[in-house]
């Protein structure tokens, strides 16, 4: 029983903290929202020197090899950092998705080298979503065909596919309604172990949307605290009234527990994660709803407190604002999730109790 | 990063839980703020401590079974599964017992611990008084110091259980000069001594399930003052605040609460079901009291690999209470008109926890005063 990061996970987090903190300051992120690709090839090529992109790429395709654990804390720096670009979706979402399908199969061999490199930039088409963040710059679309026994994993060039993009609140996000050309040659893999493969690709993207969303609230909240701290009223800083600190300590139990649910997600993700695919569904979807809230709170408490200047284009609150407000419903809104849990925790008692089953 | 319990630990759970299987009584003891029940209770924990279950993370010279809080999380776990009643004698083994162990003289752990143990002494709290709530500093009780004695005056108040328990616990001020939290110190007084008078208050539930303590020249033995003359804020303070926090309010009994719910709301889903936000007030329930259970076993770890826990200990007393408070909130509105109904027997335990759920915010700490510590000490915000 070590339910806590190892030295090597926490020290890996923190040095891309300190990174981000510079290459992803509000500043950054402001001038990129006004680039027409709203990407940054520059900041994605840094993030790959730092070992970003080769986290989840095995070894032997030149990556790290690391996983839902490590990606647990990096998720929430990414949040954190509101970094304007999808890139876990490619370095975590579908490099791990790659994997699956065998070291040695093609797909594999040929795009993980180049996630690990920061040379590829992969979007995860699913019903789920009824958008495509990224679509726009992608070179490779991993798309979900719903056919008649389940989803098929399709793996389409950007030639077989059209995109209409729709614009997001969030500046960031580069979302595009897509129209795919599936056909025997984009044809990866089909039957149950497709659906299979999807279930956990959509697990994993909604741990790594919670992990992101809970970042996004300790971000908020630190934001808030540091304005309350220095902004005066009545001859004192607005921190110190009881009305606005009760606001932030909300805010703070909030966070404080929530992460905890999101390392058990993470953890019934992990590989060899000994229990059914419907209680790790059980434990994604309360992870996700949690952090969901966490980041909320923090959003509604965090304008709140700001005053009239939390209404402003001009302070930063609002960049983690918006991205929590949209992290919220993607892979799976909150009634998704709730009907999930309610469907893992009604019938029988098995997750129920002081001695169910935990994740191991 | 791993959730896995090791042989060891495993071990402890199967030897729980087979004790807790033969021992647990079959049926429901009498409230234990009524003296009947309170007895009843005692007796119950003094075979639980003759088992060895009473004090699992005291050492083992003094009865305890020396665990650690991941083997304490674990008896819990079992100790709620088995449905076994609530414990009356966890202020003196929790509060009283950590803080004896760390200040206390050898003389007096030989006298106190093994008794405190056996439920042959009971403790009662002596903090709050009539202008010392939430500011606890402003405590006014003196104690004067007379020889070898000091001599007592004053008043203590929601003092739990201190019509049926024969030892209190608590600050009083021994340097009638000083202010504030200088100048108190900690002491046991025994509750039969002469000039001191008990009246009971009656709690929401009708029962006498606390009391006012009044002192009125009461001598002590200057041997029942813990740590030094003028120390006692420092001494009543000392003992690891979140374990303290944590050991009184084990998640499992929480996630049995939440199991409960579940079960409660299967039975009359047809008329819950009418609300539909009944169905997501039970979800809640169980995905918090999952998550309370999570944050301990994270904090234990963490402690275990020698971290310090702070303020952030303070959002567990918010987080359980209003936990609480809603999932007993949740049964009162699935059971609708019969909520109401004191004695029935699908409702009566219902009621009883929806009454003292409405405790939790206000003791231990109001939840106000939690989100003052936590923005000021935790968050770092001005006074």
């Amino acid at each position: 029983m070590d339910f806590t990061f190892n030295d090597d996970q926490v020290a890996l987090r923190d040095s891309m903290s300190r990174f981000l903190m510079t290459e992803a300051a509000p500043e950054v992120l402001r001038s990129i929202w006004d680039t027409d690709a709203g990407r940054s090839p520059e900041l994605r090529a840094k993030l790959a020197q730092q070992g970003l992109t080769a986290m989840s790429v095995p070894e032997a395709h030149g990556g790290l090899g690391l996983g839902d654990i490590d990606w647990a804390l990096m998720t929430q720096e990414l949040g954190y950092y509101a970094i304007p670009d999808s890139l876990a979706d490619t370095a975590y979402v579908s490099a791990t998705l790659l994997c699956s399908l065998g070291h040695a199969h093609p797909l594999a061999t040929q795009w993980l080298p180049r996630i690990a490199q920061g040379s590829a930039r992969v979007a995860l088409g699913h019903p789920i979503n009824p958008w495509v963040p990224d679509a726009q710059s992608a070179d490779l679309v991993l798309w979900a065909q719903p056919v008649a026994d389940g989803l098929e994993l399709h793996a389409l060039p950007p030639e077989a596919i059209a995109v209409t993009p729709m614009a997001s609140i969030d500046a960031s996000r580069r979302l595009a309604a897509v129209q795919a050309q599936c056909s025997a040659a984009t044809l990866a893999l089909s039957g149950p172990a497709a659906q299979a493969l999807w279930d956990e690709a959509v697990d994993r993207a909604a741990v790594c949307a919670a992990g992101q969303l809970v970042g996004l609230a300790q971000r908020m909240l630190d934001l808030s605290v540091d304005y309350v701290a220095h902004r005066k009223q009545f001859g004192k800083p607005i921190g110190s009234f009881q009305a606005v600190k009760h606001h932030l300590a909300d805010v703070a139990t909030r966070i404080e527990f929530a992460r905890p649910v999101l390392y058990q997600a993470a953890l019934s993700l992990s590989r060899g994660a000994a229990h059914s695919p419907a209680q790790r569904a059980a434990f994604v979807s309360h992870a996700k709803l949690v952090c969901g809230e966490a980041a909320w709170t923090a959003s509604r408490k965090g304008i709140q407190v700001h005053g009239a200047m939390g209404y402003t284009w001009e302070v930063d609150l609002q960049m983690f604002m918006k991205r929590a407000w949209a992290l919220d419903s993607a892979w799976g809104d909150r009634a998704f999730h709730k009907y999930r849990l309610a469907g893992a925790l009604l019938p029988d008692d098995t997750m129920l109790g002081p001695t169910a089953a935990m994740p191991q | 990063m791993d959730l896995q319990f090791t042989p060891q630990q495993q071990a402890l759970r199967a030897e729980a839980r087979e004790w807790l299987r033969a021992n647990t009584p079959r049926e429901a003891l009498t409230s234990y703020d009524t003296r009947e029940g309170f007895e009843q209770h005692r007796a119950w924990e003094a075979k639980l401590a003759q088992g060895g279950w009473s004090s699992v993370t005291w050492p083992k010279d003094l009865g305890g079974r020396g665990a650690d809080l991941i083997e304490w999380l674990i008896f819990e776990e079992e100790y709620a599964a088995a449905n076994a009643p609530m414990r009356v004698n966890q202020n003196g083994i929790l509060l009283l017992g950590p803080t004896m162990m760390e200040f206390g003289t050898p003389e007096q752990k030989a006298r106190f611990l093994p008794r405190m143990a056996r439920c042959e002494d009971m403790w009662a709290q002596g903090w709050s008084e009539p202008n010392a709530g939430s500011d606890m500093a402003a405590i006014s009780s003196r104690a004067v110091r007379d020889g070898d004695d000091y001599v007592i005056n004053g008043q203590k108040t929601w003092s739990t259980r201190a019509l049926f328990a024969n030892w209190l616990f608590g600050l009083f001020r021994t340097d009638p000069q000083s202010s504030r939290h200088h100048g108190l110190s900690y002491m046991l007084v025994p509750l039969d001594a002469k000039g001191i008078t008990i009246r009971p208050i009656k709690a929401l539930n009708g029962k006498q399930a606390f009391a006012e303590v009044f002192f009125d020249d009461v001598r002590v033995n200057a041997a029942n003052r813990v740590g030094e003359d003028g120390q006692g804020w420092n001494v009543a303070m000392a003992t690891a605040g979140f374990e303290r926090g944590l050991l009184l309010r084990s998640p499992a009994r929480y996630q049995r609460t939440a199991q409960r719910l579940i079960q409660l709301y299967r039975d009359n889903q047809a008329q819950a079901d009418r609300d539909p936000s009944i169905r997501d007030a039970v979800i809640k329930s169980w995905m918090d009291a999952q998550a309370y259970n999570l944050a301990s076993y994270h904090t234990v770890c963490r402690l275990a690999k020698g971290a310090r826990v702070g303020a952030e200990a303070s959002t567990n007393k918010i987080f359980w209470s209003e936990l609480d408070l809603h999932m007993h909130e949740t049964a009162m509105r699935i059971l609708g008109p019969r909520a109401e109904l004191r004695d029935a027997a699908d409702v009566h335990d219902w009621l009883e926890g929806f009454l003292f759920a409405h405790a939790g915010p206000i003791y231990a700490g109001t939840n106000e005063i939690q989100r003052n510590i936590i923005g000021e000490r935790m968050l770092g915000l001005p006074k």
